[in-house]
């Protein structure tokens, strides 16, 4: 049972729901969150602490509220927000060493909740259909998310062997989507061309932002250790998504990708790092029995219901109407019956 | 009064939705689209007044001319395609596309250039997975292609095979998405065992490159079966082998030689030459017109076997030797009693 809860990365989209959550939840005595800048949405009567994981004074933190839960979602997917890849990496992995580091020594830990990726494995033409949590990447990691994702899941697997008393929940969470919620895939299908990879047409899974927040809630209430694939069912192909938000697709030949790819990112358009241009490429897809069967979740939305709510929720404006499309269907039918009715 | 019989716009087979006319005509025939009947009372035609018109527009459609339809079907396929609006498996395999035009686009080459002749179809259950285990040969996959449309079109089930295919597949532009939304996987256990233990009809050519590479020398030779990997996999989703063999695909590009710098260069596993390529050109791109037979053997059960034989590297071999040797035997049965390689 969670009573005492810290939540690194508070002050993003996901960490502020869940701390409004929790906070909502007369059966958490306390929400802590820890963040370098203060959050901009509600997160209800959860105390802030303006501090950056890598300092010392986060295990101080742990051991004066005798924190029994901590929720570490602090690892950043993209380098624009942290101010380049090397940064990006200090906060990624360093930090978690750090938090860990802490968490080991705090006597009153009983829960480790880590918000991982999908990412962990890679994107090739190797991969199966679909991964499941036991399965290793058939790629090489470069840099980036992945990478730095795989090295956090390492030491998170390192304190469940040094602390066996703590219960590890290690959640992999495809991509997620929604109204709201703010990543590099749905900036890139919100971009009123959208381009693609030549030749390609990779398989992608969402979750929706209301499914894995719900998902992180009861990795905190409930007992659920283990590492779970977080998606919703089904998968969708990026020509698909592309049609299904109405937006013209426009294909770039795979070398040319690259540098395509460094354009957008220098306009501050879709901050593209080259291991999302291997997912263009190849895409991913994994398993969630273990989440439906063990952890005894299904996700309300399917990966497909997820992407139409991100594509209504955020207004965007679909340049191919399938309004307009039927509409002219019909009418060339009307036109066919009434020539048939003029010949009869 | 003749049944009126709602043929739906979308070219699509939905007779069993269509209202029966019963003697006793008093209340509205019309389903709704929720299921269920309207519950207002007939005017005319066994309808009500609300729904007499587009009973009358449903008759007409029924008397529409073929060519009609066929436009109708043609441009909800569009609308479904412009919108994103059909469905994708786990694996990619689009049937939308597949039954539209992948499988439409092969036709032809099925029924009027290779003139195709499937036997031992019943051999292929109607429900539930099974693996079919053919021979490689043909410098292209055509051979792949043609079996899965000669089980789609020709078994009472109409059956989607879905086929394992290689990594350089998966790897090429154009052809991988296309391999993937006709409904080919990567081949490899994970994929295969995947497909077979939710009831899928998988399709695998273990010979691989070393079989369809194969010069025309060595034409209706076996290759080394693979590593026995699809026995195994068999073996553990306790579906049964379907041995099919492959007659007429080893003519339709015969290999003579084989550029084996130019291959390296480009990552290939062999570029051929045959007698008309390069030599003429696009020309020699053509196939040449043999008359194929695709013959499916009896099932070999692997479900008495159990799922711990799959770890037994002396049976995987034993019946991975008894796969080959039934389809080796088969080819040589049909090769004997064909009368040329055209005809």
């Amino acid at each position: 049972m969670s009573t005492v809860v810290l939540i690194t990365g508070v002050s993003r989209y996901l960490g502020g729901r869940l701390a409004a959550l929790l906070s909502a939840d007369s059966s958490v005595e306390r929400v802590i969150g820890v963040d370098l800048v203060p959050p901009r949405q509600d997160v209800g009567r959860t105390e802030f602490v303006r501090a950056d994981i890598r300092n010392p004074i986060i295990a101080k933190v742990i051991a004066s509220a005798k924190v029994d839960t901590v929720v570490h979602m602090s690892v950043i997917a993209t380098p624009f927000g942290a101010g380049g890849r090397a940064a990006m990496k200090e906060i990624n992995v360093i930090g978690t060493m750090q938090l860990l580091t802490a968490c080991q020594k705090a006597p009153s830990l009983e829960k480790l909740v880590v918000r991982s990726t999908t990412a962990v494995y890679g994107s090739s033409s190797r991969d199966p259909a679909l991964f499941t949590e036991g399965m290793e990447p058939r790629s090489v990691f470069r840099s980036g998310y992945g990478k730095d994702s795989t090295e956090v899941e390492g030491y998170v697997r390192g304190l469940g062997r040094r602390r066996p008393d703590v219960d590890v929940t290690l959640l992999r969470f495809a991509n997620f989507i929604g109204p709201r919620i703010d990543t590099p895939l749905t900036r890139y299908f919100s971009l009123s061309v959208v381009p693609r990879v030549l030749g390609f047409d990779p398989r992608i899974q969402f979750i929706h932002e209301d499914d894995g927040v719900e998902v992180l809630r009861r990795s905190v209430m409930e007992n659920r250790r283990g590492t779970f694939n977080v998606a919703g069912s089904g998968v969708l192909l990026v020509s698909q998504a592309i049609r299904r938000a109405g937006r013209p697709a426009v294909q770039v030949p795979s070398p040319a990708v690259a540098v395509v790819g460094s354009l957008f990112r220098r306009a501050g358009l879709v901050d593209f790092s080259p291991e999302q241009m291997d997912f263009l490429q190849f895409g991913r897809g994994v398993d969630t029995t273990r989440l439906r069967e063990d952890f005894g979740f299904a996700p309300a939305y399917t990966t497909l219901q997820a992407f139409d709510d991100f594509v209504a929720g955020r207004g965007l404006t679909r340049y191919i109407d399938p309004e307009r499309v039927s509409d002219v269907e019909q009418r060339v039918l009307a036109g066919l019956e009434r020539r048939r009715t003029a010949h009869a | 009064m003749p049944e009126a019989r709602v043929i739906p716009l979308d070219g699509r087979d939905s007779s069993h939705t269509a209202p029966r006319r019963s003697r006793r005509a008093a209340q509205c025939e019309a389903v709704g689209a929720d299921g269920k009947r309207c519950t207002a009372k007939a005017v005319a035609e066994g309808v009500c007044g609300e729904h007499l018109a587009e009973h009358l527009r449903a008759e007409a459609a029924a008397n529409a001319p073929d060519w009609e339809r066929k436009l109708a079907g043609a441009l909800a396929f569009m609308r479904r395609r412009v919108t994103g609006d059909y469905p994708i498996d786990d694996f990619g395999f689009d049937p939308d596309l597949t039954e539209n035009v992948l499988l439409a686009a092969m036709r032809p080459l099925y029924e009027k250039y290779f003139r195709v002749e499937a036997r031992g179809l019943d051999n292929i259950p109607s429900t539930g997975g099974a693996l079919v285990v053919a021979n490689h040969s043909g410098t292209i996959p055509l051979d792949a292609m043609m079996t899965q449309l000669a089980i789609y079109d020709h078994h009472p089930a109409q059956r989607h095979l879905r086929m394992l295919g290689a990594d350089l597949v998966f790897k090429s532009p154009f052809v991988a998405p296309l391999a993937r939304k006709s409904g080919s996987t990567l081949a490899c256990n994970e994929d295969a065992e995947r497909l077979m233990s939710s009831g899928e009809l998988a399709g695998v050519w273990p010979e691989g490159f070393k079989g369809i590479g194969k010069p025309f020398s060595e034409r209706y030779k076996l290759q080394r079966f693979g590593r026995g990997g699809f026995v195994s996999a068999a073996l553990r989703s306790g579906v049964p082998i379907i041995p099919c063999s492959i007659v007429g695909a080893e003519e339709i590009y015969p290999i003579v030689g084989n550029v084996k710098v130019l291959a390296r260069l480009l990552g290939f596993p062999y570029i051929p030459v045959t007698p008309f390529f390069p030599l003429l050109g696009p020309v020699g791109l053509l196939p040449l017109p043999s008359k194929w037979i695709i013959e499916f053997g009896e099932p070999i059960p692997t479900d008495e076997l159990g799922a711990s034989a799959a770890d037994d590297p002396m049976l995987v071999f034993n019946l991975t030797d008894q796969v080959r040797e039934v389809i080796q035997q088969t080819l040589y049965k049909l090769l004997l009693g064909r009368r040329s390689v055209f005809f």
